[in-house]
């Protein structure tokens, strides 16, 4: 298969992930294992290699470094072909087929499922900011637990008062952007 | 120079003051005129006349058009080129641009380019996958969303400033438009995913085809229920099926189009050389319909190829054109 998105349904049922997740919530223990994962770049490439082969086993990861799964049902939106983070397109076929590959259900319909039947229906009208290129291939596990991923979405649907594009910068020891 | 020369030697005497005439898209929408829209797409040439002649049919009867900006992933004549000459040919453009061929670098630029010529209206989309095309090996670009880029527009114009922070000194002043298909499912999420191109700066949406219009109603339904409607101008598309070969490609063919089996009983209830006819009927008595339902504020008509017929269905639908002649 071609290297390309390709709409992937996640191994785990949503009631499981939903359930799971907590566990990987920031706390202490793992914002200390990040910041020592970020000293120690052996053990960081380890880490993120073992990060990218279970999330890819589970949920088809891309390792785009910024995971949307906790606001999109634990379905990854990055497989989506045109990669929507704001899905789903307006090309869903009547029976719910992606698009581009006919026979293939839509993830962001999957989404919609998953983020439903646990409740969270209301997750996928968070805006999703744009993604950063710059973290493809790095763990978003280490991002999320020192807190670099809170602002990849809205708090809510935005309706009330407009959102800001913008993010709070990420600071990745690249050249600063004169203003 | 010489034109301010010659109001020196012969001042022209102030006009009274006077409201002004509710022109192109935002007027009509300002002056809550049930408003028209159609497409034009640009040629697969160097041509500029074939945009000046459908724009030469559209005049006075819609009051914008959309020019499409590589539609279906096919190489054309750009949107922004293809906006200013509808301009000139004396309609006004909403110039159409996607997601899928440029990066927001490329985005950005496009939108600063089309507001520094004049384009009043943009129309922001993600856009038809290249598979679809005549250059179905093309690298996808998908840098942003349709919905980012609608914020992405909004911050431009509204808060002065690029994805990046620095700012966009003039501002632009477009009016920013976004698509939505009603029909697609998940169903249920529709009307919220309308909801987050408004929350992200979306002022007018146009509409996959209505062809299943109490489908169309029950959206309008829920768009209304969340208040979408004040916020975001919703111009329903049509267009006429004009043969049951053009049903059966927009029926099995086109993504996203819900044709009911009602329309190809129509089509095919009556004789062959009626067919093209009975298309054009059914297209009117949409727009008719549609003007019932609340809060749909306009009509998108779409009728590729068809350009000379639109203002036969306009005038059959009852939207006269000295509304919008000006």
């Amino acid at each position: 298969m071609s290297d390309l998105p390709h709409p992937t349904a996640p191994r785990p049922t949503a009631r499981a992930t939903y359930r799971l997740a907590p566990v990987l919530r920031p706390r202490g223990a793992h914002r200390r294992l990040a910041g020592w994962l970020e000293r120690s770049p052996r053990a960081l490439r380890v880490f993120t290699t073992s990060e990218r082969r279970s999330k890819e086993r589970l949920f088809g990861c891309r390792m785009c470094g910024q995971c949307a799964l906790p606001a999109t049902g634990y379905a990854c939106p990055m497989t989506c072909p045109k990669q929507l983070r704001n899905g789903p397109c307006g090309g869903v076929s009547p029976l719910g087929e992606c698009e581009v590959y006919p026979g293939e259900r839509c993830v962001w319909l999957i989404a919609h499922e998953r983020a439903e039947s646990a409740g969270r229906a209301a997750d996928l009208a968070r805006l999703q900011r744009p993604v950063d290129h710059r973290l493809a291939g790095t763990s978003s596990w280490v991002s999320y637990w020192l807190g670099r991923d809170e602002h990849l979405w809205t708090g809510d649907d935005g309706l009330a008062a407009p959102p800001a594009v913008h993010r709070p910068s990420v600071d990745l020891g690249l050249p600063r952007v004169r203003r | 120079m010489s034109a301010r020369a010659g109001e020196a030697r012969h001042p022209v005497p102030t006009p009274p003051p006077r409201l002004p005439a509710a022109r192109g898209l935002r007027g009509a929408l300002a002056a809550g005129r049930f408003a028209v829209t159609a497409e034009i797409g640009p040629p697969r040439g160097v041509d500029r006349t074939a945009i000046t002649r459908s724009a030469a049919l559209l005049r006075g009867w819609v009051d914008a058009a959309n020019v499409t900006d590589n539609q279906g992933a096919h190489v054309r004549l750009s949107s922004l080129a293809g906006s200013l000459l509808a301009a000139e040919a004396g309609v006004e453009p909403v110039m159409q641009l996607t997601c899928r061929d440029r990066n927001r670098i490329a985005l950005q630029s496009d939108l600063i380019a089309a507001a520094t010529l004049g384009v009043p209206n943009v129309l922001l989309l993600t856009g038809d996958h290249p598979v679809f095309g005549d250059h179905p090996e093309a690298k996808p670009v998908f840098d942003l969303d349709s919905v980012q880029l609608v914020w992405a527009a909004r911050t431009m114009r509204d808060d002065g400033l690029l994805l990046s922070g620095r700012p966009v000194d003039p501002r632009p002043g477009f009016l920013i438009g976004a698509v939505e298909n009603p029909f697609a499912p998940p169903a249920g999420f529709r009307a919220a995913r309308l909801g987050k191109k408004v929350a992200a700066g979306a002022e007018f949406c146009q509409t996959q085809f209505v062809f299943d219009v109490p489908a169309f109603a029950r959206f309008m339904a829920e768009v209304a229920d969340r208040g979408l409607d004040t916020r975001c101008a919703v111009l329903a598309g049509v267009g006429p099926i004009r043969s049951l070969r053009a049903y059966e490609f927009i029926r099995t063919k086109v993504p996203g189009v819900h044709v009911p089996d009602e329309v190809g009983r129509r089509l095919r209830g009556v004789p062959a050389d009626r067919v093209a006819a009975e298309g054009v009927t059914l297209c009117v008595e949409t727009i008719q319909a549609l003007r019932e339902i609340p809060g749909v504020a306009g009509v998108h008509v779409m009728a590729f190829g068809y350009e000379r017929g639109i203002p036969e269905i306009l005038e059959r639908a009852g939207l006269e054109r000295s509304a919008r002649a000006g």
